[in-house]
Protein backbone atom coordinates (compact mmCIF):
# COMPACT_ATOMS: atom_id res chain seq x y z
CA UNK A 1 0.00 0.00 0.00
CA UNK A 2 1.20 3.28 -0.81
CA UNK A 3 1.00 6.48 1.08
CA UNK A 4 -1.90 8.16 -0.14
CA UNK A 5 -2.42 10.86 2.93
CA UNK A 6 0.45 12.14 4.41
CA UNK A 7 0.10 15.10 7.46
CA UNK A 8 3.12 15.93 8.81
CA UNK A 9 3.74 17.89 12.27
CA UNK A 10 0.34 19.45 11.97
CA UNK A 11 -0.45 22.33 14.06
CA UNK A 12 -3.99 24.41 14.00
CA UNK A 13 -4.50 27.09 16.26
CA UNK A 14 -7.68 29.16 17.00
CA UNK A 15 -7.84 32.83 17.27
CA UNK A 16 -11.12 33.02 19.53
CA UNK A 17 -10.27 37.17 19.90
CA UNK A 18 -8.89 36.27 23.78
CA UNK A 19 -6.18 33.35 24.32
CA UNK A 20 -4.92 31.31 21.19
CA UNK A 21 -6.83 27.94 21.24
CA UNK A 22 -4.66 25.17 20.41
CA UNK A 23 -6.32 22.54 18.33
CA UNK A 24 -3.94 20.20 16.79
CA UNK A 25 0.11 20.32 18.33
CA UNK A 26 2.52 18.67 15.95
CA UNK A 27 0.63 15.81 14.64
CA UNK A 28 1.67 12.68 11.75
CA UNK A 29 -0.39 11.14 10.02
CA UNK A 30 -0.05 8.57 7.45
CA UNK A 31 -2.53 6.50 5.36
CA UNK A 32 -2.00 3.99 2.84
CA UNK A 33 -4.10 3.77 -0.21
CA UNK A 34 -6.84 0.26 0.79
CA UNK A 35 -6.30 1.37 4.83
CA UNK A 36 -9.49 2.31 7.06
CA UNK A 37 -8.16 4.49 9.68
CA UNK A 38 -10.28 5.39 12.76
CA UNK A 39 -9.55 8.30 14.30
CA UNK A 40 -10.68 8.59 18.45
CA UNK A 41 -10.02 10.81 21.06
CA UNK A 42 -12.13 12.89 23.85
CA UNK A 43 -14.02 15.92 22.91
CA UNK A 44 -12.01 18.49 22.05
CA UNK A 45 -8.84 16.71 20.93
CA UNK A 46 -8.78 17.78 18.01
CA UNK A 47 -10.45 15.02 15.97
CA UNK A 48 -12.25 17.23 13.46
CA UNK A 49 -9.29 19.70 12.96
CA UNK A 50 -7.63 16.95 11.64
CA UNK A 51 -10.01 15.62 9.70
CA UNK A 52 -10.72 19.41 8.06
CA UNK A 53 -6.79 19.74 7.85
CA UNK A 54 -6.33 16.53 5.89
CA UNK A 55 -9.58 17.38 3.55
CA UNK A 56 -8.37 20.67 2.93
CA UNK A 57 -11.66 21.88 4.27
CA UNK A 58 -9.53 24.15 6.41
CA UNK A 59 -5.17 25.42 6.71
CA UNK A 60 -2.97 24.46 9.06
CA UNK A 61 -1.09 27.09 11.02
CA UNK A 62 1.94 25.05 10.23
CA UNK A 63 3.37 21.75 9.21
CA UNK A 64 2.13 20.32 5.79
CA UNK A 65 -0.44 17.70 3.85
CA UNK A 66 0.96 15.82 1.00
CA UNK A 67 -2.09 14.06 -1.22
CA UNK A 68 -0.71 11.58 -3.90
CA UNK A 69 2.71 13.05 -3.34
CA UNK A 70 0.86 16.72 -3.65
CA UNK A 71 1.39 19.00 -1.10
CA UNK A 72 -2.50 20.90 -1.18
CA UNK A 73 -2.10 22.56 2.26
CA UNK A 74 -1.23 26.14 0.66
CA UNK A 75 -3.21 25.19 -2.76
CA UNK A 76 -5.80 27.90 -3.92
CA UNK A 77 -9.44 27.70 -2.70
CA UNK A 78 -10.37 27.06 -6.10
CA UNK A 79 -8.11 24.00 -6.82
CA UNK A 80 -8.75 22.78 -3.20
CA UNK A 81 -12.86 22.62 -3.95
CA UNK A 82 -11.17 20.63 -7.10
CA UNK A 83 -9.51 18.15 -5.04
CA UNK A 84 -12.39 18.25 -2.80
CA UNK A 85 -15.03 17.29 -5.45
CA UNK A 86 -12.97 14.98 -7.45
CA UNK A 87 -10.84 12.84 -4.87
CA UNK A 88 -12.55 12.88 -1.78
CA UNK A 89 -16.25 11.95 -0.06
CA UNK A 90 -17.67 13.00 3.10
CA UNK A 91 -20.00 11.56 5.02
CA UNK A 92 -21.01 13.97 8.58
CA UNK A 93 -22.55 13.51 11.60
CA UNK A 94 -25.57 15.50 10.99
CA UNK A 95 -25.52 14.18 7.39
CA UNK A 96 -25.88 17.50 5.39
CA UNK A 97 -28.33 16.90 2.72
CA UNK A 98 -29.84 19.23 0.55
CA UNK A 99 -33.23 19.39 1.91
CA UNK A 100 -34.75 20.90 -1.08
CA UNK A 101 -33.50 17.67 -3.49
CA UNK A 102 -34.16 15.06 -3.19
CA UNK A 103 -32.21 11.38 -2.16
CA UNK A 104 -31.32 10.69 -5.80
CA UNK A 105 -30.83 14.56 -6.71
CA UNK A 106 -28.48 14.79 -3.63
CA UNK A 107 -26.27 11.70 -4.85
CA UNK A 108 -26.55 13.35 -8.56
CA UNK A 109 -25.25 16.35 -7.18
CA UNK A 110 -21.02 15.80 -7.00
CA UNK A 111 -21.02 13.69 -10.33
CA UNK A 112 -22.73 16.41 -11.81
CA UNK A 113 -20.63 19.15 -10.69
CA UNK A 114 -17.61 16.98 -12.10
CA UNK A 115 -19.21 16.97 -15.20
CA UNK A 116 -20.45 13.75 -15.55
CA UNK A 117 -23.84 13.36 -18.01
CA UNK A 118 -27.21 13.91 -16.64
CA UNK A 119 -28.20 10.73 -17.99
CA UNK A 120 -25.00 9.04 -16.38
CA UNK A 121 -25.17 10.54 -13.20
CA UNK A 122 -29.05 9.59 -12.19
CA UNK A 123 -28.07 6.01 -13.31
CA UNK A 124 -24.89 5.96 -11.29
CA UNK A 125 -27.13 7.52 -8.26
CA UNK A 126 -29.51 4.89 -8.75
CA UNK A 127 -27.10 2.37 -8.71
CA UNK A 128 -25.32 3.29 -5.09
CA UNK A 129 -28.60 3.76 -3.65
CA UNK A 130 -29.90 0.53 -4.80
CA UNK A 131 -26.25 -1.10 -3.20
CA UNK A 132 -26.89 0.62 -0.34
CA UNK A 133 -30.07 -0.66 0.04
CA UNK A 134 -32.62 2.22 -0.19
CA UNK A 135 -33.21 1.75 -3.99
CA UNK A 136 -36.68 2.65 -3.20
CA UNK A 137 -36.45 5.69 -1.49
CA UNK A 138 -34.39 7.82 -4.28
CA UNK A 139 -37.27 10.38 -4.79
CA UNK A 140 -37.83 10.53 -1.70
CA UNK A 141 -36.94 14.26 0.51
CA UNK A 142 -34.34 13.61 2.85
CA UNK A 143 -36.25 15.01 5.52
CA UNK A 144 -39.09 11.99 4.70
CA UNK A 145 -36.33 9.61 5.60
CA UNK A 146 -35.02 8.49 9.09
CA UNK A 147 -31.79 8.96 10.31
CA UNK A 148 -30.04 5.84 8.96
CA UNK A 149 -31.90 5.86 5.40
CA UNK A 150 -30.52 9.79 4.94
CA UNK A 151 -27.23 8.37 6.01
CA UNK A 152 -27.44 5.94 3.32
CA UNK A 153 -27.45 8.64 0.82
CA UNK A 154 -25.27 10.78 2.59
CA UNK A 155 -22.78 7.56 2.19
CA UNK A 156 -23.70 7.45 -1.42
CA UNK A 157 -23.14 10.78 -2.41
CA UNK A 158 -19.47 10.40 -0.99
CA UNK A 159 -19.26 7.35 -2.94
CA UNK A 160 -20.32 8.85 -6.28
CA UNK A 161 -17.48 10.16 -8.00
CA UNK A 162 -15.33 6.96 -6.73
CA UNK A 163 -13.10 9.18 -4.22
CA UNK A 164 -9.43 8.07 -3.31
CA UNK A 165 -10.90 8.99 0.12
CA UNK A 166 -13.77 8.91 2.08
CA UNK A 167 -13.34 11.04 4.92
CA UNK A 168 -16.27 10.64 7.89
CA UNK A 169 -16.73 12.63 10.89
CA UNK A 170 -18.65 10.71 13.55
CA UNK A 171 -20.91 9.10 10.65
CA UNK A 172 -23.31 6.78 13.38
CA UNK A 173 -22.64 9.26 15.70
CA UNK A 174 -26.80 10.63 15.39
CA UNK A 175 -28.12 7.21 15.07
CA UNK A 176 -29.59 4.41 16.48
CA UNK A 177 -27.69 1.89 17.48
CA UNK A 178 -29.57 -0.43 14.88
CA UNK A 179 -29.01 1.80 11.98
CA UNK A 180 -25.48 2.29 13.53
CA UNK A 181 -24.71 -0.96 12.54
CA UNK A 182 -25.83 -0.57 9.21
CA UNK A 183 -24.08 2.19 8.24
CA UNK A 184 -20.84 0.63 9.79
CA UNK A 185 -21.35 -2.63 7.95
CA UNK A 186 -22.23 -0.54 4.58
CA UNK A 187 -18.89 1.49 5.54
CA UNK A 188 -16.86 -1.97 6.17
CA UNK A 189 -18.37 -3.13 2.55
CA UNK A 190 -16.73 0.07 0.73
CA UNK A 191 -13.67 -0.51 2.71
CA UNK A 192 -13.74 -4.56 1.27
CA UNK A 193 -13.99 -3.16 -2.65
CA UNK A 194 -10.60 -1.27 -1.55
CA UNK A 195 -12.04 2.23 -0.27
CA UNK A 196 -9.98 4.35 1.87
CA UNK A 197 -11.64 5.47 4.98
CA UNK A 198 -10.48 7.92 7.32
CA UNK A 199 -13.15 8.15 9.87
CA UNK A 200 -13.42 9.97 13.53
CA UNK A 201 -15.47 8.40 16.02
CA UNK A 202 -16.74 7.96 19.45
CA UNK A 203 -17.85 4.69 19.11
CA UNK A 204 -15.23 1.65 19.67
CA UNK A 205 -17.30 -0.62 17.19
CA UNK A 206 -16.83 1.81 14.22
CA UNK A 207 -13.17 2.26 15.53
CA UNK A 208 -12.66 -1.94 16.19
CA UNK A 209 -13.55 -2.09 12.35
CA UNK A 210 -10.74 -0.46 11.35
CA UNK A 211 -7.33 -1.44 10.50
CA UNK A 212 -5.48 1.12 12.60
CA UNK A 213 -6.65 3.10 15.56
CA UNK A 214 -5.27 6.40 16.39
CA UNK A 215 -6.01 7.88 19.44
CA UNK A 216 -5.61 11.63 19.65
CA UNK A 217 -5.33 13.45 23.14
CA UNK A 218 -5.06 16.95 23.61
CA UNK A 219 -4.19 17.99 19.99
CA UNK A 220 -1.40 15.05 19.92
CA UNK A 221 -1.35 11.34 18.58
CA UNK A 222 -1.30 9.66 21.98
CA UNK A 223 -1.64 6.24 20.18
CA UNK A 224 -1.57 4.77 16.82
CA UNK A 225 -2.36 0.84 16.98
CA UNK A 226 -2.77 -1.35 13.98
CA UNK A 227 -5.67 -4.32 14.53
CA UNK A 228 -4.64 -8.22 13.78
CA UNK A 229 -7.47 -10.19 11.79
CA UNK A 230 -10.15 -10.81 13.65
CA UNK A 231 -9.16 -14.13 15.93
CA UNK A 232 -12.28 -17.32 15.93
CA UNK A 233 -14.69 -16.75 18.79
CA UNK A 234 -15.59 -19.55 20.90
CA UNK A 235 -19.40 -19.10 22.23
CA UNK A 236 -20.12 -20.50 25.74
CA UNK A 237 -22.99 -22.23 24.69
CA UNK A 238 -24.59 -22.01 20.91
CA UNK A 239 -28.12 -22.95 21.54
CA UNK A 240 -31.25 -23.13 19.17
CA UNK A 241 -33.16 -19.83 18.21
CA UNK A 242 -35.09 -19.03 21.45
CA UNK B 1 -34.12 -30.29 35.69
CA UNK B 2 -35.64 -27.39 33.28
CA UNK B 3 -34.72 -30.00 31.02
CA UNK B 4 -37.25 -31.99 32.45
CA UNK B 5 -40.08 -29.54 32.56
CA UNK B 6 -41.37 -30.33 29.87
CA UNK B 7 -41.91 -34.02 30.53
CA UNK B 8 -39.83 -36.96 31.84
CA UNK B 9 -36.58 -38.45 30.27
CA UNK B 10 -33.85 -41.14 30.95
CA UNK B 11 -30.55 -40.55 31.52
CA UNK B 12 -29.35 -40.77 28.12
CA UNK B 13 -31.51 -38.49 26.83
CA UNK B 14 -31.23 -35.61 29.30
CA UNK B 15 -27.11 -36.45 28.92
CA UNK B 16 -28.10 -35.58 24.75
CA UNK B 17 -30.62 -32.46 25.28
CA UNK B 18 -27.58 -30.62 27.10
CA UNK B 19 -24.59 -31.65 24.81
CA UNK B 20 -26.75 -30.25 21.89
CA UNK B 21 -27.91 -27.15 24.07
CA UNK B 22 -24.85 -26.44 25.84
CA UNK B 23 -22.50 -28.26 23.87
CA UNK B 24 -19.30 -26.10 23.91
CA UNK B 25 -20.04 -24.68 27.10
CA UNK B 26 -18.81 -27.93 29.09
CA UNK B 27 -15.90 -29.46 28.10
CA UNK B 28 -17.36 -32.94 28.31
CA UNK B 29 -20.16 -34.57 29.70
CA UNK B 30 -19.96 -38.20 31.01
CA UNK B 31 -22.56 -40.46 31.27
CA UNK B 32 -21.83 -40.78 35.33
CA UNK B 33 -22.43 -36.95 36.14
CA UNK B 34 -26.21 -36.99 34.58
CA UNK B 35 -26.46 -40.30 36.74
CA UNK B 36 -24.89 -39.23 39.83
CA UNK B 37 -27.03 -35.54 39.75
CA UNK B 38 -29.84 -37.89 39.00
CA UNK B 39 -29.51 -39.59 41.89
CA UNK B 40 -28.77 -36.61 43.75
CA UNK B 41 -31.58 -35.28 43.28
CA UNK B 42 -33.82 -37.75 43.40
CA UNK B 43 -32.01 -38.31 47.17
CA UNK B 44 -33.42 -34.37 47.58
CA UNK B 45 -36.69 -34.79 46.66
CA UNK B 46 -36.57 -33.16 43.82
CA UNK B 47 -37.29 -35.71 40.82
CA UNK B 48 -38.70 -39.34 41.03
CA UNK B 49 -37.68 -41.98 38.76
CA UNK B 50 -39.47 -44.94 38.09
CA UNK B 51 -38.25 -48.37 36.47
CA UNK B 52 -38.95 -49.12 32.93
CA UNK B 53 -40.98 -51.95 33.19
CA UNK B 54 -40.31 -54.11 30.03
CA UNK B 55 -36.58 -53.51 30.55
CA UNK B 56 -34.11 -55.82 32.20
CA UNK B 57 -31.39 -53.01 32.48
CA UNK B 58 -32.89 -50.98 35.15
CA UNK B 59 -33.25 -48.07 33.10
CA UNK B 60 -34.69 -45.36 34.81
CA UNK B 61 -37.24 -42.39 33.37
CA UNK B 62 -37.57 -39.33 35.40
CA UNK B 63 -39.83 -36.84 36.14
CA UNK B 64 -39.85 -33.09 38.26
CA UNK B 65 -41.68 -33.81 41.45
CA UNK B 66 -44.00 -30.95 43.02
CA UNK B 67 -40.79 -29.42 44.64
CA UNK B 68 -38.51 -29.91 42.01
CA UNK B 69 -40.78 -27.88 40.10
CA UNK B 70 -41.14 -25.45 42.69
CA UNK B 71 -37.24 -25.11 43.19
CA UNK B 72 -36.79 -24.79 39.49
CA UNK B 73 -39.38 -21.83 39.15
CA UNK B 74 -37.89 -19.78 42.26
CA UNK B 75 -34.33 -20.28 40.09
CA UNK B 76 -36.17 -19.09 37.15
CA UNK B 77 -37.65 -15.97 39.09
CA UNK B 78 -34.72 -14.92 41.17
CA UNK B 79 -33.20 -12.31 39.11
CA UNK B 80 -29.27 -12.61 38.68
CA UNK B 81 -27.42 -9.79 40.72
CA UNK B 82 -26.49 -6.74 38.98
CA UNK B 83 -23.09 -5.33 40.30
CA UNK B 84 -20.30 -6.84 38.52
CA UNK B 85 -17.45 -5.62 40.92
CA UNK B 86 -15.15 -8.27 40.72
CA UNK B 87 -12.90 -7.62 37.32
CA UNK B 88 -9.77 -9.47 36.38
CA UNK B 89 -8.08 -7.08 34.80
CA UNK B 90 -8.46 -4.68 37.49
CA UNK B 91 -7.72 -7.12 40.46
CA UNK B 92 -4.10 -7.51 38.38
CA UNK B 93 -3.72 -3.82 37.79
CA UNK B 94 -4.15 -2.83 41.71
CA UNK B 95 -1.84 -6.08 42.63
CA UNK B 96 1.05 -4.97 40.09
CA UNK B 97 0.72 -1.50 40.20
CA UNK B 98 0.73 -1.50 44.02
CA UNK B 99 4.12 -3.08 44.12
CA UNK B 100 5.30 -1.72 41.38
CA UNK B 101 5.63 -4.62 39.11
CA UNK B 102 4.03 -2.69 36.11
CA UNK B 103 3.30 0.82 34.70
CA UNK B 104 -0.27 1.58 34.29
CA UNK B 105 -0.40 3.51 31.69
CA UNK B 106 1.06 0.45 29.53
CA UNK B 107 -1.08 -2.04 31.53
CA UNK B 108 -3.75 0.62 30.12
CA UNK B 109 -2.80 0.65 27.28
CA UNK B 110 -2.14 -3.01 26.92
CA UNK B 111 -5.84 -3.91 28.12
CA UNK B 112 -7.47 -1.55 25.66
CA UNK B 113 -5.69 -2.93 23.04
CA UNK B 114 -7.09 -6.29 23.85
CA UNK B 115 -10.45 -4.57 24.24
CA UNK B 116 -10.37 -3.48 21.13
CA UNK B 117 -9.35 -6.64 18.94
CA UNK B 118 -11.78 -8.67 21.01
CA UNK B 119 -14.69 -5.95 19.40
CA UNK B 120 -13.43 -6.47 16.09
CA UNK B 121 -13.22 -10.38 16.70
CA UNK B 122 -16.97 -9.95 18.02
CA UNK B 123 -18.50 -7.98 15.39
CA UNK B 124 -16.57 -10.88 12.50
CA UNK B 125 -18.73 -13.19 14.35
CA UNK B 126 -22.11 -11.33 14.12
CA UNK B 127 -21.03 -10.43 10.06
CA UNK B 128 -20.61 -14.32 9.81
CA UNK B 129 -23.40 -15.93 8.31
CA UNK B 130 -25.47 -19.18 9.62
CA UNK B 131 -25.62 -17.82 13.47
CA UNK B 132 -29.00 -18.16 15.55
CA UNK B 133 -30.73 -14.84 16.66
CA UNK B 134 -29.99 -15.98 19.65
CA UNK B 135 -26.00 -15.89 19.59
CA UNK B 136 -26.20 -12.41 17.89
CA UNK B 137 -28.11 -11.79 21.34
CA UNK B 138 -25.25 -13.04 23.26
CA UNK B 139 -22.72 -11.70 20.87
CA UNK B 140 -24.88 -8.53 21.14
CA UNK B 141 -24.57 -8.47 24.82
CA UNK B 142 -20.77 -8.84 24.98
CA UNK B 143 -20.35 -5.75 23.09
CA UNK B 144 -21.63 -3.63 24.67
CA UNK B 145 -19.77 -4.75 28.28
CA UNK B 146 -16.81 -4.28 26.31
CA UNK B 147 -17.69 -0.59 25.13
CA UNK B 148 -18.10 -0.43 28.85
CA UNK B 149 -14.87 -1.56 29.86
CA UNK B 150 -13.18 0.86 27.20
CA UNK B 151 -14.85 3.59 28.61
CA UNK B 152 -13.34 2.52 31.80
CA UNK B 153 -10.32 2.54 31.09
CA UNK B 154 -10.13 5.76 29.95
CA UNK B 155 -11.87 6.74 33.61
CA UNK B 156 -8.90 5.14 35.21
CA UNK B 157 -6.62 6.51 33.10
CA UNK B 158 -8.21 10.06 33.54
CA UNK B 159 -7.97 9.55 37.50
CA UNK B 160 -4.50 8.05 37.60
CA UNK B 161 -3.43 10.93 35.33
CA UNK B 162 -5.22 14.00 37.05
CA UNK B 163 -3.84 12.14 40.55
CA UNK B 164 -0.14 12.45 39.12
CA UNK B 165 1.01 8.61 39.07
CA UNK B 166 -0.43 5.94 41.09
CA UNK B 167 2.79 3.28 41.72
Amino acid sequence: MTALLEACDLAKTYDTGGLPVVALNGVDLTVRRGEFVAVMGPSGCGKSTLLNLVAGLDRPSAGAVWFEGERIDQLSETALARLRRRRLGFVFQFFNLLPTLSAEANVELPLLLTGTSRREARRTARGLLADLGIGDKGRSAPSRLSGGQQQRVALARALANQPDLVVGDEPTGNLDSGSAREVLGLLREAHGRGQTLLLATHDARVAAAADRVVTLRDGRVFDDRTLGAARPVTLPFDPEPL
Amino acid sequence: MALLSGGRGHGYELKQALEQEFGSLLPELNSGQIYSTLARLERDGLVEGESVADDNRGKKVYRLTERGREVLRSWVNVPVPGSRLKDAFFIKFVVATSVGLADPLTMIEQQRREYFQSLRDLDARLAANGHSPTTELMVEGAVLHLKADLGWLDLIEERLVAGGSAS
